[in-house]
């Protein structure tokens, strides 16, 4: 058999290293051992595949999915973008799920102990498929920021969790967006473990006044970009 | 060129989205992979990850990805037309940890599938861990104490040193019919599971 292709690794000048040997020096979650290179396999050129019609209708509005006796409250906003790969070719049939806080800065989890009034039109959580041309758009609340259980006031800037599967299990990606102007992104452990000043300010959501809808939402645009393939197939 | 999104942690609060049953929604996907009309031998994995001091690592998202009992993974990429592929199983699964650190998957046992060489792996499964305190996820594999022949010449469990093999291995066992496999993770010390740059 052939495998087309495989993947091209994992960019640690944009990722966070998995053990910071500074800041997690003592830490027992760590691991010591250096990482050991997999070439790909079958195994991992391949992975899940989850098609438009896997997911209910409505699962991309936010401001909809939960409502109970009314409507969430806080700013409405458009979140929308593309899924790409690294030579730029859109991805399309990509699951995207999300997660955030309500307006207040509070999940609507069971483990959030925060000081925040549950909003109880909203969960805060949505799926959505790339179309195409990779693109995907959510409605949603802008979520608000929350203080951290350490620290002398440390609060974590407003953001949105992302995870995606792409074409293959190592193309898997968990991530989060932030807001731009955030003065709270400065102090984030979180955003400032990325070791690149340009992969931070990637992961900041562009402001764009055409991108929301008018009188109704402000427009946010967060591109991803998953993992290429190599350009020399594998032959056998 | 565009370079790669970087990786962001996946938090405490994942739960009411990655694991919606547990706010009473549909799991999307969960922990039981298998149909009583999927192919082959179905297991159970009882799995356990726990930090460098032996603590449960809570909560962690654990998934896996496997080829059916065929050796056949549900994917285009997978051309073989040649092997039958499981209308039934769909080869993925993910599950959260407990307190205790605890995780279980309902699945089968997969069939063995070729390397790039197309000699054949052994049999294994695919894992990925993300967790709180973690800004990127790892990656992992499994494999099973019962392919002692197939694991001996494995070309990935051979890239590993043969003292770290065994962190790879999942043990068999078999009470009232229930095969299960107890698959343990560790992510520091002595045991210190091994992880790939996949």
């Amino acid at each position: 058999m052939t495998l087309e292709h495989n993947y091209k690794p994992r960019d640690w000048k944009v990722h966070p290293p998995v053990t910071d040997a500074e800041r997690d020096a003592g830490n027992p979650r760590k691991p010591r051992q250096p990482m050991v290179p997999l070439s790909h396999t079958l195994s991992e050129i391949t992975g899940p595949v989850y098609g438009h019609g896997a997911l209910a209708s409505g699962d991309d509005d936010l401001t909809r999915n939960a409502v109970r006796n009314g409507e969430p409250l806080g700013e409405r906003i458009i979140v929308s973008g593309r899924v790409l790969d690294e030579d730029g070719r859109p991805l399309p049939d990509a699951l995207i799920e999300i997660w955030q806080a309500n307006a207040a800065g509070r999940y609507a989890h069971d483990g959030d102990g925060h000081d925040a009034p549950i909003d109880p039109n909203f969960m805060g959580t949505g799926r959505c498929v790339t179309d195409k041309d990779g693109r995907y758009r959510f409605t949603t609340i802008r979520p608000g920021s929350y203080p951290l259980p350490f620290g002398d006031n440390l609060w974590r800037p407003a953001h949105i969790h992302y995870s995606l599967f792409g074409p293959s299990f190592v193309s898997r990606l968990i991530t989060q967006s932030y807001f731009p102007g955030d003065p709270l992104l400065e102090f984030d452990a979180m955003y400032n473990s990325i070791p690149d000043q340009g992969a931070r300010d990637r992961l900041i959501a562009t402001f764009d006044r055409h991108a929301g809808t008018p009188g109704f939402a402000l427009g946010y645009v967060f591109d991803i970009v998953l993992r290429g393939r190599n350009a020399t197939p594998l032959e056998s | 060129m565009t370079k790669q999104t970087a990786s962001q942690t996946i938090g405490p609060f994942f739960h009411h989205i990655l694991i919606p049953r547990e706010y009473g929604q549909p799991d999307f996907p969960g922990a039981t992979m298998v149909t009583p009309q999927t192919a082959g031998e179905h297991i159970r994995i009882q799995g356990r990850i726990c930090d460098g001091d032996g603590q449960p690592v809570d909560p962690a998202l654990i998934e896996i990805w496997q080829a059916d009992a065929n050796g056949r993974y549900a994917h285009s990429a997978d051309t073989r037309a040649e092997i039958e592929q499981d209308k039934n199983f769909t080869g993925f699964g993910r599950a959260v940890t407990d307190a205790e650190g605890r995780f279980v998957f309902d699945t089968v046992k997969p069939g063995a599938v070729p390397d790039p060489g197309n000699a054949l792996q052994a049999p294994h499964i695919n894992v990925t861990i993300f967790a709180r305190g973690m800004d990127v996820h790892l990656f992992t594999r499994l494999y099973f104490t019962d392919e002692n022949e197939a694991n001996a010449i494995d070309p990935v469990l051979n890239s590993v040193a043969q003292t770290r093999r065994p962190t790879l291995l999942a043990t068999r066992s078999e009470d009232g019919g229930r095969i299960t496999y107890a698959f343990e993770i560790t992510m520091h010390g002595e045991n210190e599971t091994v992880f790939f740059d996949a």
